[in-house]
């Protein structure tokens, strides 16, 4: 069971390391955000006289460390549709699912160890990020516990992310389209917020909205609040659409 | 254990809506209420014309389709209660191989035996064994993209027999090789034959006839024959005698013979010479389901042939070819899924030919 998901997983990486994407999408996020990260620090190096004065002044992970993994979400939302798009639509296109349908797999395991396999490719990515803010502590003191936090959200929030563009991978066998789709439902998830935050007379409504809001249980994190509810709902999305993609793959056998 | 069944089909149907959209839609009936079972140790061929409904059945019997009606037992498991077991014993090359072409033939043969759980340590023994068995050994190495179609064929072969399953579906197996790579392929189903069971689908008849002992012809959804290779052949026989010589030949003369039915004389390409057609009995579909007699007439139209070949000699025709002639398998079909207008066929046929 737990030996074939990890099978699955594996390849999955594999392939993606075999083509030259996931290479392009390491270098390209590692020098837009090393960009970030350097003007970043400049900017504080400059204030930081200034900041010195102040009692209760923000510190190096509110200014630098924080705006940097806020920035690889964003970052990472345009992404991760491109590594998820190819999952489930290239093997209907090229008709190998044949050979994860024929074998003694079940789809549950097939979609569980796809999922991982690409989380495994953003876990790598993960890390390749933490090292700029974990570079600081050679010359300051860093608030591990929220960097650990921003960390840790940053996490869940890619891993919700690519449980969606897995589901949406599993609606279309052109992986143009699932990407483009997931790019779509990922970005109204963001910003599905904004309703009624500028009208100043935020009801109910708005604020079940802005509970939907993808970005919403991000930034607490970022601030190093860590709660519960925040994680339930993160597990929540990524459950969701994990189990959608395992009944889509499940209908995909089914008479029409 | 030899007659154990381990595929057993009933009442099988599928159907596709022609409009995804509307589900009340009209149905097209791909496979239409088809049983039949497949004992250990038997190859069993699956003829049709394209379309006919072969590939949309093998995709049901690999689990790849969930049929519409029917239910599937492979080695007395159901398919659809407990499919995970039911695949272990199925190895599958649906009509387009399934190959990731980013990897090479190891590493992929290699990920297909471990996704049909071969344990770690007999791993290497069953990639060695499967790639001998089918032509790849100097290819370990190679990305499967860059390979030829013939070789990416090969590969799937061994994708689907890698773990030595009981019930082997190879969905045209021989499509895209060179005539050496057939026989070798061929020559491999006939050993997998031995111990495991094969079913395999073409549509290319001297093949099924050279692997097959059983085969089955389905038409348009529907099984319309069904039996051992013997009777397939018996279906072809067709009761004339060709017969070319290089001079002219006297009709009347061979007319005279006691079994002959009709002559026909048949355009021939050269001015000397001629080409004839000789009918014994009648070709009546009627009489096709008596075995005995079909026998009785098979030995009086060899005996037809010896008595053409002497009389050749003595009248110097010049006699340069004599055969029984055979039905292809178009005729096969068509005297299967019309048998009612078949006479008429024939005799369109023989029309043709007389222009």
């Amino acid at each position: 069971m737990i030996s074939l998901i990890r099978l699955i997983a594996l390849r999955e990486l594999k392939s993606l390391f075999l083509s030259p994407l996931a290479w392009a999408i390491l270098t390209v996020t590692q020098i837009i955000l090393c960009y970030q990260f350097l003007s970043q620090l400049e900017s504080y190096l400059q204030l930081q006289s200034k900041l010195s004065v102040l009692e209760n002044s923000p510190g190096i992970t509110d200014l630098v460390i924080s705006p940097l993994l806020a920035g690889a979400a964003i970052i990472l939302l345009l992404i991760v549709p491109l590594l998820t798009m190819r999952l489930i639509s290239e093997e209907q296109k090229n008709q190998t699912l044949a050979l994860l349908f024929s074998a003694p797999v079940s789809m549950s395991q097939i979609i569980i160890g796809k999922y991982l396999g690409v989380l495994g490719f953003l876990m790598i990515l993960l890390l390749m990020v933490a090292l700029m803010p974990l570079s600081l502590l050679l010359g300051t003191a860093v608030d591990l516990g929220q960097l650990l936090s921003a960390l840790l959200g940053l996490f869940l929030i890619l891993a919700s992310f690519t449980a969606a563009g897995l589901y949406m991978s599993t609606l279309t066998r052109q992986p143009a389209i699932a990407a483009v789709s997931s790019f779509g439902l990922l970005f109204f998830l963001w910003i599905i917020n904004w309703a009624g935050v500028n009208s100043g007379t935020a009801g109910r409504g708005e604020s079940v909205l802005s509970w939907f809001s993808l970005l919403n249980h991000f930034e607490p994190l970022l601030k190093g609040v860590f709660s519960s509810a925040d994680i339930i709902y993160y597990l929540l999305f990524i459950s969701l659409f994990l189990v959608l993609s395992i009944r889509r793959l499940e209908r995909l056998r089914l008479p029409h | 254990m030899e007659h154990e069944l381990l595929i057993e089909v009933s009442h099988l149907s599928r159907h596709f809506s022609t409009n995804q959209m509307s589900d009340q839609s009209a149905y097209i009936t791909a496979v239409d209420d088809i049983s039949f079972n497949l004992k250990r140790g038997e190859i069993l061929g699956f003829l049709g014309p394209n379309g006919a409904g072969k590939s949309t059945t093998m995709q049901m019997l690999t689990g790849n389709l969930a049929p519409s009606h029917g239910s599937i037992k492979i080695g007395g498991v159901d398919l659809m209660d407990r499919p995970i077991e039911a695949k272990a014993m199925m190895g599958y090359l649906p009509d387009t191989p399934p190959l990731y072409k980013e990897l090479c033939v190891d590493e992929y043969l290699s990920y297909c035996a471990r996704l049909n759980q071969i344990p770690k340590a007999g791993l290497q023994q069953a990639i060695d064994t499967t790639k001998e068995r089918c032509g790849l050994m100097d290819h370990g190495q190679r990305i499967i993209n860059n390979l030829s179609k013939g070789y990416q064929q090969r590969v799937g072969i061994a994708q689907a027999i890698i773990h030595s399953p009981d019930i082997v579906i190879l969905d045209e197996p021989t499509v895209g090789l060179d005539p050496i790579q057939m026989i070798a392929i061929r020559k491999l189903i006939k050993e997998l034959g031995k111990t495991h069971s094969v079913m395999l689908s073409s549509h290319i008849l001297p093949e099924i006839q050279a692997i097959c002992d059983n085969v089955q012809i389905i038409n348009q959804g529907q099984l319309v024959f069904s039996a051992s290779i013997d009777q397939l052949n018996q279906h072809m026989q067709t009761y004339s005698i060709r017969m070319s010589c290089q001079y002219s030949v006297d009709i009347q003369l061979i007319a005279a013979l006691e079994e002959v039915k009709s002559v026909e004389q048949l355009k021939s390409n050269d001015s000397q010479g001629d080409s004839i057609r000789i009918h014994c009995f009648q070709n009546n579909p009627s009489h096709k389901d008596s075995l005995q007699f079909k026998s009785q007439q098979q030995s009086a139209v060899s005996e037809l042939a010896q008595q053409l070949v002497s009389m050749a000699e003595q009248q110097a025709w010049g006699l340069y070819e004599i055969y029984a002639e055979k039905r292809s398998l178009e005729d096969i079909f068509m005297s299967l899924t019309c048998i009612d207008s078949g006479a008429g066929k024939q005799d369109l046929k023989q029309g043709d030919l007389l222009d």
